[in-house]
């Protein structure tokens, strides 16, 4: 019984080595991709500072006034006026829509052959 | 081993034998038998005690070792952290109130050498001449010969001069990332942010600090860890700033004027929503000017006018006094003053703009509208002195604003130490106490208010601060009846601008000479504006300096010909950014008129 029971011990031991010694590189694994990962979050999260700064920089206020000015005849952009402001009364509504036609009328003009003409 | 009797039979027997007491050899032995017990028991108890010793000396030398091997590594950051762990950025963006940046940062590199292990010093050095045309060649070579081992050869590089440095490929040059403040707005809101250098320096990393402005102010805010890089959100909106510095601009230009400023405050919160100063500079590459010792301070770009410019406002003043007044119930809209001028106290003499006299009797809403010292003088001496002050004080005129710019505390107004009846009289129409725009705007702010006091801020205020009230509500509407008037039929009637009833008074300042006295021709023209008259929203304070505007035959010198035609401007530009509705008083007159018309026609 007891040379079984050393077998056994001896075996799971050499089982337990193995899957210890694959949790370990995979751990290792593991922390690389996380080390990868957040370098390369790093990165995009500096390339995103950069681009915010890119695109306040191209819509700067100078930039974008000039710009207007050079592509007047293509866009006719001014600078906002008071006048502009509108009342709700000048938007046109829309027109009511018909209603749905039961009983259609001829509206071309007919003429009945006995009638007599004015 | 044998155990020895105590008492040996042999050795009794014969000392009995003897005569002898047996005890004595009882004792002798039993003597002897503690002897051997007590030495086991001694050498037991030292093995124990070195047994001891040494356990200790092991444990204490382990976690001595440890403590001294974790304090010589260099840290390592765990790898397995959360993510979302800031590793830029670690000076907060600035924005504008709607989330437009006005400051952030940018990864960039700074250039250093060591000289100990370059190849070719004169080379290097001939070749970073030619890439940095304000590096001096010669003196570089030098520099990298003379035994040092180490320098700084620029303090931040483009991509482009990178890559050029690279290619000279000198194992003695190396590059060490930096973060660097950019402001991609450029001139725009330049004395509000200031500008940021380098503090302490390292190769991997150097610190950002604020050297100006709002950057300096909130130093710690910005670079607390613990905000986590939330940007700061100013109470300036950008489009409205870059609106007004281009109006103020053309109109500094159009008036001749050597400098100019401008605030635009809104009156419910005290968010400051412009400040310009012009002449004004590119926080990007801060300018470091050498202004000579005659100059003003006022000729350096970096002087922001707005805040710094403490002047004496002129006119603009005398609605405090008349608003004071009418809060303590001396006088009301329609009460007669004496305003026939000139006046005379003790040996001063106060005169009206030009020698005119608007007198005998002049109601105060008129002492206002035609801007009349003399009115004003006398409605000031029935305040006096002492109450005066406490009121103008309660406007915050006689402190520095507590706005977020590291200058606010500098620009302290000018106050007479000894507050004489002729200081109670000059200050009444403002003169003898000066003030910047900004306290200007601060005070105009709480006319405008309904009259609570207003506090001004560059942050973005979400909710408006609790003020305390310092006039009456029907005061401080009347006093926004007064300065409509003022642009409806007085000296500000080039500040009508149509659908907004702009409110406002216009101040013209001699400036004062160094040496004592006043210039005859250099003046400080100043309008404060209250708009929409019916329900304030905005105050606008527009300054000139030393203006002139030539379109006459003869140079005019006043506000009401430089100062508010810039502002009318500013107001009718900007108001529609701000969402302002215009209200247009659709007159049934035009009608009457047209009708009329056609009558006469027939």
């Amino acid at each position: 019984m007891r040379p079984v029971l050393f077998i056994l011990i001896f075996a799971s031991m050499i089982g337990l080595g193995f899957w210890a010694y694959r949790e370990n590189y995979a751990t290792k694994d593991a922390l690389d991709h996380v080390e990868a990962l957040q370098s390369e979050i790093a990165t995009l999260r500096e390339s995103l500072t950069l681009q915010r700064a890119e695109w306040a920089y191209l819509n700067r206020p100078d930039r974008l006034r000039a710009l207007a000015e050079a592509n007047f005849d293509r866009l006719g952009l001014l600078p906002l006026e008071p006048t502009q402001f509108g009342t709700v009364a000048q938007v046109a509504t829309p027109a009511p829509k018909l209603p749905f036609i039961t009983d259609p009328v001829d509206v071309i003009g007919t003429q009945q052959p006995q009638e007599d003409f004015p | 081993m044998t155990r020895t009797p105590l008492r040996p039979l042999a050795r009794i027997l014969s000392a009995r034998a003897a005569g002898e007491n047996p005890d004595v050899i009882e004792r002798e032995n039993l003597a002897q038998r503690h002897e051997v017990i007590r030495d086991k028991a001694r050498a037991r108890a030292e093995g124990r005690l070195l047994f001891l010793g040494l356990f200790f000396f092991l444990a204490f030398s382990a976690i001595g070792g440890r403590m001294g091997l974790m304090a010589a590594t260099d840290p390592v950051e765990p790898k397995a952290a959360a993510a979302g762990t800031q590793i830029l950025a670690q000076r907060a963006d600035i924005t504008d109130r709607n989330g437009r940046i006005l400051a952030t940062n940018m990864l960039t590199h700074a250039l250093y050498a060591q000289p100990k292990v370059m190849v070719d010093p004169k080379r290097v050095a001939r070749e970073l001449a030619a890439i940095f045309p304000d590096l001096d060649g010669p003196a570089l070579e030098r520099r990298f010969t003379d035994g040092r081992s180490f320098l700084w050869v620029r303090k931040v590089l483009s991509p482009e001069q990178m890559q050029a440095v690279h290619e000279i490929g000198d194992p003695g040059l190396m590059f060490g990332p930096r973060e660097m403040r950019l402001y991609p707005n450029g001139r725009l809101a330049a004395h509000v942010l200031g500008g940021a250098s380098f503090g302490a320096e390292g190769v991997n990393s150097a610190e950002v600090i604020g050297t100006a402005g709002v950057e300096k102010a909130m130093d710690a805010r910005l670079r607390d860890p613990a905000q986590g890089g939330a940007p700061l959100a100013l109470s300036i909106d950008l489009t409205v700033q870059a609106t007004i510095q281009e109006v103020l601009e053309a109109g500094m230009k159009m008036m001749n004027a050597k400098g100019a400023a401008a605030i635009l405050l809104d009156v419910h919160t005290g968010e400051i929503l412009s400040m310009v100063s012009l002449p004004d500079f590119d926080p990007n590459d801060r300018p470091n000017p050498l202004v000579s010792k005659d100059a003003e301070p006022g000729d350096s770009p970096l002087f922001n006018r707005a805040l710094q410019g403490v002047y004496e406002l002129g006119s603009t003043f005398k609605i405090f006094a008349i608003a004071q007044a009418m809060e303590l119930g001396l006088v009301t809209p329609e009460t007669m003053v004496d305003a026939n001028a000139p006046m005379r106290w003790g040996k001063f003499k106060i005169d009206e703009f030009e020698g005119h006299n608007y007198g005998p009797l002049l109601s105060v809403t008129d002492v206002i509208v035609k801007s009349s010292n003399v009115g004003t003088a006398h409605i000031a001496l029935q305040i006096g002195g002492l109450r005066q002050q406490a009121f103008l004080k309660s406007l915050g005129l006689f402190d520095a604003t507590p706005i977020e710019l590291i200058e606010a505390p500098g620009a302290k107004p000018l106050v007479p130490s000894r507050w004489a009846d002729i200081t109670t009289i000059t200050a009444s129409y403002g003169h003898g106490v000066a003030a910047s725009p900004m306290h200007l705007a601060a005070a105009y702010a709480t006319i405008a208010n309904g009259g609570v006091a207003v506090t001004p801020t560059l942050l973005r205020r979400d909710v408006p601060p609790a003020g305390v009230r310092v006039m009456s509500a029907e005061v401080a509407a009347n006093s926004v009846s007064m300065l409509r008037q003022v642009v409806t039929r007085g000296t500000a009637s080039l500040g009508e601008v149509e659908g907004y009833a702009v409110a406002g008074k216009t101040g013209t300042a001699d400036k004062p000479r160094r040496s004592g006295g006043y210039y005859e021709d250099k003046v400080v023209n100043t309008f404060a504006s209250i708009y929409p008259a019916n329900d304030p929203k905005y105050v606008l304070v527009v300054t000139l300096d030393e203006p002139v505007e030539t379109s006459g035959p003869k140079p005019r010198r006043t506000a009401g010909w430089t100062a508010v035609p810039v502002a009318a401007e500013i107001i009718r530009r900007t108001s529609p950014l701000l969402g302002l509705r215009p209200e247009i008083e659709i007159a049934p007159a035009d009608e009457v008129t047209a009708v009329s018309a056609v009558a006469v026609e027939e």
